[in-house]
């Protein structure tokens, strides 16, 4: 069975408006796969479906062998511990220091202060803040920020990182230094990344796998594909 | 363990969320401060209320005067017949002499008009005590159909219109409690939601990490059960010195020695204890509704 697969999924919202429209796509573990469309094309609501934000109208969604179409609410949480999640806006809490957002997240899991310690420090470093560990988020810069944000959504290890638009606040120069430290998660730790984007420079440089979503419809899934890729086709 | 620590973490949320919007749980506090205040007020009224009223009704007697030509066989007679009833607990004879006596004694004008007479003018009685104070038309009924009896009655008037207004004022009370019960879980309610609002950016990031649904809400549940005990503290410490030194103030009775106030300990204890627990209960009740109304999981 592949990690993530999705199966004639339909999602129509209780205003009339379908999001989604019999889409039907497997990810493996350890992809890196991209998720373009324009603005309500259906691109959100795919990304929200993978850890359930929305549950699908019909069809089946399967996120590491967890149904999430029949995920019961009193359950989510099972699901969201395997799912790392970083947004546009970076959800950081202001009043913490960097460290704190981090360990924050273990903290709400129960975790004991002595092995949320060494986690959060290595999560700090993979995203390289480790100088900045006693800021608050209103002395760092967006791309600081958003560092924070990916160290607390992969502090407990997930299998699947989400990233939606993470790069849509951020200059050019900066996105690339955040779209290096995604690329070395999914490296070096096989951890599956999902990303939603605009950005088109990214697309194309990273060479990776894309999925276009056009008016809730799955358009096209290229293996190596680019942003030109689907506006030459 | 987690469990443990999870619950641990929700206390210190509770009480930085109590301390760091201060005014508005201070509203929640007075507000659950003035109602267990009520409550404790109230507490202690109807207690005393029923102590009295068991004391009067251990002392409501039925006095049954036997007709003047009755003989003592007559009057064991009817003596076994009462006893006999149900609903009644004892019959004891008071022959006329005993209330000449009795009566003299009490005031000695009443000796001067019994010396008037040539021979005693008061009749022969039983008392009789029933064992539930709203048996005492019917028994006393039952009473007059017998043979050779002059009158029966009780201290009706006095005493069962005390018992009448204790008991509506019991009734007044229990209404306002009730009310003010929900204006203060009503408030909690209030302060919850905006708790839950102030936090909504830690509950949406407590939700995406995978804390549980009784993870994320418990916090909340604890703060309004924080409010609750500290709108106690107040009420708690006015009762218990309150109600010593009116005690003391009054000599233990109010008005009549018949209306003997209860002692203090460990009755103060209880009432204390009671208003903890009510307040513990109230702040809980009022973050609840807040809880599954407010904070969407």
């Amino acid at each position: 069975m592949k990690f993530i697969e999705l199966k004639n999924v339909n999602k129509t919202y209780s205003t009339g408006v379908t999001a989604l429209a019999d889409l039907s796509v497997e990810i493996d573990k350890g992809e890196f796969v991209f998720v373009i469309g324009h603005t309500a094309s259906g691109k959100s609501t795919f990304i929200k479906m993978l850890y359930r934000e929305e549950k699908p109208t019909s069809g089946s969604v399967i996120v590491g062998g967890i149904n999430v179409a029949k995920l019961r609410n009193g359950r989510v949480y099972k699901l969201r511990r395997k799912i790392g999640v970083v947004f546009q806006d970076f959800k950081l809490l202001p009043k913490l220091t960097v460290y704190e957002n981090v360990a924050f997240a273990l903290e709400c899991l129960g975790v004991s202060s002595k092995e949320i310690r060494p986690k959060v420090m290595k999560a700090i470093e993979i995203v390289g803040l480790k100088e900045k560990v006693r800021s608050f988020p209103h002395q760092l810069s967006g791309g600081e920020q958003q560092r924070v944000c990916i160290a607390r959504a992969i502090v407990n290890e997930p299998k699947l990182l989400i990233c939606d638009e993470p790069t849509g606040n951020l200059d050019p120069d900066t996105s690339k230094e955040i779209m290096k430290v995604i690329d070395n998660i999914n490296k070096d730790l096989k951890t599956t990344v999902i990303m939603a984007t605009h950005d088109k420079e990214i697309v194309n440089r990273m060479k990776k796998r894309v999925l276009l979503i056009e008016h809730g419809i799955l358009t096209g899934d290229y293996l190596k594909g680019s942003y030109k890729s689907h506006e030459s086709a | 363990m987690k469990a443990l620590r999870i619950v641990g973490r929700s206390f210190r949320d509770a009480f930085k969320s109590v301390f760091r919007n201060f005014s508005l749980s201070m509203a929640s506090i007075l507000c659950a401060t003035i109602t267990l205040l009520v409550v404790a007020v109230s507490l202690i009224i109807a207690g005393n209320v029923e102590d009295v009223t068991k004391n009067l009704e251990k002392e409501l007697t039925i006095v049954v005067y036997l007709e003047k030509n009755a003989t003592e066989e007559d009057a064991s007679f009817i003596q076994s017949s009462i006893k006999n009833m149900k609903d009644v607990a004892s019959v004891t004879y008071k022959s006329k002499e005993e209330w000449k006596n009795e009566m003299s004694e009490y005031d000695p004008t009443y000796s001067d008009i019994f010396d008037s007479y040539s021979e005693n003018p008061l009749l022969d009685s039983l008392v009789v005590s029933v064992k539930d104070v709203n048996s005492l038309e019917s028994v006393t009924s039952e009473i007059r159909k017998l043979d050779k009896i002059d009158s029966a009655g009780y201290g009706k008037d006095a005493v069962t219109t005390i018992i009448s207004v204790f008991d509506f004022v019991e009734k007044v009370t229990i209404v306002i409690v009730i009310a003010l019960i929900f204006v203060t879980a009503f408030l909690i309610t209030n302060t919850i939601k905006l708790t839950i609002y102030s936090r909504r950016n830690e509950i949406e990031i407590m939700r995406l990490v995978g804390s549980s649904n009784t993870a994320i809400k418990l916090p909340f549940v604890i703060e309004g059960f924080v409010i609750g005990i500290l709108g106690s503290i107040i009420p708690i410490i006015l009762t218990i010195y309150g109600y010593i030194i009116a005690y003391e103030k009054l000599n233990g009775y109010i008005y009549v020695e018949l209306i003997k106030l209860i002692a203090p300990f460990n009755f103060v204890f209880y009432i204390a204890l009671i208003i903890m627990v009510m307040g513990a209960l109230i702040g809980m009740f009022g973050s609840l509704l807040a809880v599954r109304k407010y904070l969407k999981i």
